[in-house]
């Protein structure tokens, strides 16, 4: 992979010159708290940011797309508003980067999913180091260092942004700016290696996953999951604010006076109640536990089965989205009995 | 809006899109049982008309414009091609909207989607169909491929109840194999008020009594409500049935059918990819299954 170097005064130049590869957005504060968002200018653009309140996933994966136009004599046409906008993501986290990874699995496959694979297509991704805060768990969840699935990726080593050049794009990018980014010696990467290590020693929490899966499969009559029952609102937000959650529901509508409509998907969540209800009124998944229960089997133990791995991150977003306080790493913790643990 | 001729034809949401639904017309309604109509589709397109090829136990995802899409099973067996038939149940709003619709009216299909029966698997072998009440609409496919190539299968066995004689479904098509001797094909109805009933009278798995079964060269294919998989399973485990030999059809809600939108998920397993043909033994090891 091709390694260089951008002095840190020269960003503001970088971003100026990229902007002729798309639109770029970029995380911005809005009421103390950080949002991606179109930059109307590049000062306000927050580099330094802890998360987000939505994952990086509403670019690939719209809160509401139209999939289909229906017209009577025309069938179903499908929806390409959009589709081809060329955006450029300035600041997306690693774990943010892995989960959008984890994504493209999901909407790739034998029938691939062609909304999500044009946007992303279409948006490259810049992506930014990070430290982590009191609720990153990104390294338990071998999510802290990303290696591909973007066109670029900075990490802050002092003076200077290191960067990894991830696709041809990104090479593209690199060539536009002229000489503006430099090669990088030895004594730079080991700046690397030092930020790597402090990153490391600076995380807080920590999850054991590697026998997860076993661990579920052995609580999956715990009465953890009719507590947790009780106190989950189904209100979804873990699920809107978490970066690898992809469930969608699909929905017509008809326009007033005509036979003609569209079809729109919109995010779903395995926690409100109709998600596994079917036409003849039976619900697979009546109760709260057994919806809570099924969210965390499924990221923590489903995908492994399915992926080789959680699809959880660790982005620490669904806990504090989460209004009941329900705490992912201390659900781990409970179901591990880890105070038990003499390794803790 | 764009339209289609208008964009590239490479764009891959118009020229290889999963979603999208292939326009088909209703060639027939047949009443076959109040609120249980069978329902005869033909694309439009010719060659999707004449290319559609699917497995027995495989489902397709049915849009009514205006009204949304859901996954119904295919009652057709592969061997007769160029229609699909589905056996729909008037339930919830999709099917209400279906049962508003007229022939010559047009639908959306797409797929077939999921696993189907593992026909490698059971070719060669016996074959044991166990249906009650609906669960007769995706056996029914299963049950004309093995019939239309009898030769690959040994002894078939048939056992299907309904509450009464006017419940059930494929009524006509099913009295007319009770005769034949390729087959042993057992009806029963739960009561038989108008006393017109030629066949058994009594539970489904009372039929047990009525047929030769070595459970362990058969596969046993199950479908029904809730009970029918309690004493069916039931009794095919006292024959000391192989748990992977016992193959069920399951129900789930279903967005995509392409394992994308999360709705049919049972434990780790999408019932539109890994199904909705699940072995007992896979229900034994996710527990939300049955």
């Amino acid at each position: 992979m091709k390694i260089l170097k951008l002095p840190k005064e020269k960003l503001d130049l970088f971003a100026s010159v990229v902007q002729q590869f798309g639109e770029l957005h970029a995380p911005v504060e809005q009421d103390g708290r950080y949002v991606f968002k179109r930059l109307t200018r590049w000062s306000d653009a927050r580099l330094e940011y802890d998360r987000t309140i939505l994952p990086p996933k509403k670019y690939f994966l719209p809160p509401r797309e139209a999939l289909f136009r229906y017209r009577p004599g025309e069938g179903f046409v499908p929806n390409t508003d959009g589709l081809d906008q060329r955006i450029i993501l300035f600041g997306v986290h690693a774990c943010d980067v892995y989960a959008i990874n984890i994504l493209d699995r999901v909407f790739a496959g034998k029938y691939k999913d062609p909304y999500y694979q044009a946007r992303r297509k279409n948006i490259a991704i810049i992506g930014i180091d990070c430290l982590p805060d009191k609720q990153c768990f990104c390294r338990s969840m071998r999510a802290d260092f990303v290696d591909h699935g973007f066109d670029l990726f900075f990490y802050d080593t002092g003076d200077y942004y290191q960067a990894l050049v991830g696709t041809a794009l990104g090479d593209d990018m690199v060539l536009a700016t002229g000489n503006l980014f430099e090669p990088v010696d030895a004594a730079e990467i080991d700046d690397y290696k030092r930020r790597s290590w402090n990153k490391r020693r600076a995380f807080q929490v920590d999850v054991e996953i590697r026998d997860l899966p076993e661990i579920f499969e052995m609580e999956y009559q715990s009465e953890i999951w009719d507590e947790l029952g009780e106190k989950c609102l189904s209100c979804g937000s873990c699920s809107m604010v978490c970066p690898t959650c992809y469930c969608y529901d699909v929905a017509d509508d008809v326009e007033l006076g005509s036979r003609a409509g569209k079809r729109t998907r919109l995010w779903d969540s395995c926690l409100f109640a109709s998600h596994a209800l079917v036409g003849s009124g039976e619900n697979f998944r009546g109760s709260r536990s057994s919806r809570i229960k099924y969210r965390f089997y499924h990221k923590q133990r489903g995908f492994v089965a399915e992926y080789g791995r959680p699809s959880c991150v660790g982005c620490g977003r669904c806990v504090s989205a989460c209004p009941v306080h329900i705490d992912v790493v201390q659900v781990i913790d409970r179901l591990r009995r880890v105070e038990d643990v003499a390794s803790r | 809006m764009l339209l289609a001729d208008e964009v590239s034809s490479h764009h891959p949401v118009l020229s290889d899109n999963p979603y999208q639904p292939h326009m088909a017309r209703i060639v027939r309604i047949y009443k076959m049982v109040e609120n249980n109509h069978l329902f005869t589709l033909r694309f439009l397109e010719d060659h999707l008309a004449h290319s559609f090829r699917h497995q027995p136990g495989q489902f397709i995802m049915l849009s009514i414009p205006g009204a949304g899409e859901m996954p119904i099973s295919i009652s057709s067996s592969p061997s007769r091609p160029e229609v699909l038939e589905l056996c729909v149940r008037r339930v919830g709003r999709v099917t209400n909207a279906l049962y508003r619709l007229r022939t010559n009216d047009v639908v959306g299909v797409r797929g077939p989607y999921g696993n189907g029966y593992p026909m490698q698997e059971i070719i060669g072998n016996d074959l044991l169909l166990a249906a009650g009440g609906l669960g007769m609409a995706p056996l029914r496919s299963l049950l004309w491929y093995a019939l239309d190539h009898r030769d690959k299968f040994n002894n078939i066995t048939l056992m299907y109840g309904a509450k009464r004689p006017e419940d059930m479904l494929f009524r006509e098509e099913l009295t007319a194999l009770v005769d034949r001797t390729d087959i042993n094909c057992l009806l029963t109805v739960d009561a038989d008020p108008s006393a017109t009933w030629k066949n058994h009278i009594g539970r489904l798995p009372s039929l047990f009594d009525h047929a030769k079964i070595d459970p362990m060269r058969t596969y046993a294919a199950v479908c029904g409500p809730p009970v029918v998989y309690k004493f069916i399973l039931q009794r095919l485990l006292e024959l000391s049935f192989p748990k992977n030999h016992i193959l069920m059809s399951l129900e789930r809600r279903m967005k995509c059918g392409i394992g994308k939108c999360g709705h049919c998920g049972i434990g780790y397993k999408y019932t539109c990819l890994q199904g909705p043909i699940f072995t007992y033994w896979d229900a034994i090891n996710l527990p939300e299954m049955i």
